[in-house]
């Protein structure tokens, strides 16, 4: 195995594992589609990322933490979770990344190229990874109080809409770290396969945040390997596999 | 000015929603260790006004609760989703870190005690909220309420959800909670009974205050007329009592 490969794997580690994580908290508050939908919002940023030569990464994350603004506000003020609106913004997103992104890069934009990895990433993808953790671990507490009851979250003195926020823009960063492995049309699913299928499994919070987490690295780690061997993009192979887990994991789940 | 043993003094409170009000010109008193059963039929703004005290929802007026009371707060039956992966113990964990504390206040709420072999407690801390029965439910949300030392307990319709066995574990455990010294306790019930029973006052609501004192004189023909119509009859020894010589009785 060469250094590269290593470097790779690891990166991709760190990525299912950030998403795995986070993507737990996503399923129990039903909010998987956000994931889902926020991802095709990257897309204009990456575009105008390479447009001006910057990191797509970051131009990824950019366009994504307005986006997360845009949701919050739009759940906070409205009486009824405007899900349909959510739904044209995004569809409106996409439109607009596709024209917006240069032909040569619209393959690897939408569906991710880990040759393309490079130092810089590697050090965003770490301290983007340890900050989810950290911010999680810190919020998670009060952000699972909230799914139980938001009254009993308020009651004691919780901002459950703060909470949220914070959530939120977690996820918009994990979305932004998965971009260049999976693409922006896929790595929506590393927020929601792993923590499906680990709910198949789990017994309690902890088991379940443990092995959401761990199904994200090893569908990770599983998918770059496959996309390494055969040649094809990392980004399907990466969530193919995660789907295979998912299945075993509903025929075996506990009822 | 608030008495000084009042551990919550309401005034003038409205609550609005979309221009409906829900609440209108409600105000009472309560007295530190008292028992106060708030009744009245569905609709009548019950949860609302808990909500206003708790300071979830905007309202006017005025909600003053003594700067010493600590507020644990039992919600009306909670939509716990079946395949939540979430144990009980896991969930007390959110209030409290100290394994000793949960398991002093799982078994004060009566987990160990019905057991036939001493690891109910363990059994129930380790099972899916999803997982409990009504009644057990009901009884983790009442010890997670009681974690963090509280000296009022609000109460939304402690029984709506729980089988008859289960009720009745809940209401002697809320008897039991009345005989520990500085504890308030207000819930909000439809049985009759039970405020009755165990409410040293009561406060009838239907969008406003229709009585309040207790539930011996407050509770008569014609404040039941009030809140549920005319054909309601339940006290009709009561029917030659003015209501309005008991108004704020007990206080």
């Amino acid at each position: 195995m060469n250094t590269n490969l290593i470097y790779l794997l690891t990166i991709g580690a760190l990525v299912g594992a950030s998403s795995g994580f986070l993507g737990s908290f996503m399923v129990l508050k039903r909010m998987s589609l956000v994931g889902d939908a926020l991802s095709h919002v990257a897309l204009p940023g990456i575009a105008i990322a390479l447009t001006f030569g910057i990191n797509p990464m970051l131009g990824a994350l950019v366009a994504l933490i307005i986006a997360t603004f845009g949701i919050w506000y739009l759940s906070e003020h409205s009486e009824v979770y405007p899900e349909a609106l959510v739904g044209v913004f995004f569809t409106a997103s996409l439109s607009i990344g596709l024209l917006l992104t240069p032909e040569p890069d619209l393959l690897e934009a939408l569906f991710g190229n880990i040759d393309k990895i490079g130092i810089s990433d590697g050090i965003m993808v770490l301290t983007g990874a340890i900050l989810i953790f950290v911010v999680t671990a810190a919020i998670s507490k009060k952000l699972l109080l909230g799914v139980v009851s938001e009254d009993l979250a308020k009651s004691q003195r919780i901002n459950v809409s703060k909470i949220n926020l914070i959530y939120l823009l977690l996820v918009a960063l994990v979305v932004a770290l998965g971009v260049k492995f999976l693409g922006t049309l896929l790595t929506g699913a590393m927020v929601i396969i792993p923590a499906v299928t680990a709910k198949n499994l789990a017994k309690s919070i902890k088991s379940f945040h443990l092995y959401s987490l761990g199904f994200g690295i090893v569908s990770a780690v599983s998918g770059i390997l496959i996309a390494k061997n055969f040649g094809i993009a990392s980004g399907p192979a990466v969530v193919l596999s995660s789907i295979i887990f998912f299945i075993f994991s509903y025929i075996f789940r506990k009822n | 000015m608030p008495e000084k043993n009042n551990i919550l003094t309401v005034s003038a409170l409205k609550v609005e929603f979309d221009n409906h009000m829900i609440l209108d010109d409600v105000g009472f008193e309560v007295v530190r260790d008292d028992t106060l059963a708030i009744i009245g039929p569905n609709g009548a703004g019950k949860s609302v006004l808990f909500r206003a005290l708790l300071g979830l929802i905007p309202y006017s007026g005025t909600i003053t609760w003594s700067p010493d009371a600590r507020i644990g707060y039992v919600p009306q039956k909670l939509a716990v989703a079946k395949d939540l992966p979430l144990t009980a113990s896991e969930f007390l964990h959110f209030k409290e870190k100290n394994e000793t504390v949960i398991r002093e206040v799982i078994v004060s709420v009566g987990f160990l005690k019905e057991a036939e072999h001493s690891h109910n407690d363990v059994r129930v801390l380790n099972t899916r909220l999803g997982d409990l029965s009504g009644g057990e439910l009901q009884r983790v949300l009442i010890a997670y309420a009681l974690l963090g030392d509280p000296n009022v307990l609000l109460f939304d319709e402690p029984t709506a959800g729980v089988d008859i066995a289960g009720e009745e574990t809940v209401y002697s455990l809320i008897h039991k909670l009345q005989a520990d010294e500085d504890l308030t306790i207000i819930f909000i019930s439809h049985e009759l009974q039970v405020v009755n029973q165990y409410a040293t006052n009561v406060l009838c609501l239907n969008k406003e205050k229709i009585c309040f004192g207790p539930p011996s004189t407050a509770i008569d023909k014609e404040s039941l007329a009030k809140m549920y119509g005319e054909d309601a009859h339940l006290y009709e020894h009561h029917e030659d009592l003015d209501p309005h010589k008991h108004h704020d009785l007990g206080i």
